[in-house]
């Protein structure tokens, strides 16, 4: 399923990685699926309670918070995102044995290169499949 | 007795545990879920034991997190 998302998230969301290094930074991404797509409209910039440049948990009290918001605004969680510090814009191992949810959208945003580069996948039953994404 | 269960409110028996909801709702992969109720986290190894009350609000959190 193609992903569609505004660039002033993607900065929000390349300025929350920037600021969490050396650490991993991460957080969720809601909206709604239109046509096909799932149109980002928000995006939770949360905390990494592991503090680790090479794991990340999003926090539950956060998540909770931001499920609660996103079901006051009418948006339906759409998945995550999380950065790599020093690695490619992939699903590592950890992170493809930890994506229980096949209908999420998982968002990695690599910072290893000059200009962060984001990507995303869908992960069932370990299988990763890169889907488009829209920087609109 | 009446339960919020991820802000619908829904009809239960009584004497419903954490544990008992997760399978009513057959929870895939209940050992990355976090329990909430009336905003205190349960502690994972305490779902069967959890009584629900009337009036209780509980959401499912699903773990979420991964590495390089």
């Amino acid at each position: 399923m193609a992903i569609r998302l505004k660039q002033a998230d993607f900065d929000a969301m390349a300025a929350h990685a920037r600021s969490g290094l050396p650490n991993e930074a991460c957080g969720l991404i809601a909206g709604k699926i239109e046509n096909g797509t799932a149109v980002v409209e928000k995006i939770y910039l949360l905390s990494n309670p592991d503090q680790s440049p090479e794991h990340f948990s999003i926090d539950p009290a956060e998540q909770l918070c931001a499920v609660r918001d996103m079901r006051k605004a009418g948006l339906t969680p759409l998945g995550n995102f999380h950065s790599h510090p020093s690695t490619p814009s992939r699903p590592s191992a950890e992170d493809i044995r930890l994506a229980h949810d096949p209908k999420a959208k998982y968002l990695i945003l690599s910072l290893a290169g000059e200009a962060p580069v984001l990507n995303a996948f869908e992960i069932v039953d370990g299988t990763v499949a890169q889907q488009l994404l829209e920087i609109v | 007795m009446k339960i919020t269960l991820a802000g619908e409110k829904k009809e239960y028996e009584e004497g419903l545990t954490v544990a008992g909801l997760i399978a009513l709702q057959q929870v895939e992969t209940p050992e990355y879920v976090t329990v909430s109720v009336n905003d205190k986290f349960i502690q994972g190894g305490t779902f069967a034991e959890t009584v629900l009350e009337d009036g209780d609000v509980v959401e499912f959190l699903y773990f979420m997190g991964g590495g390089r």
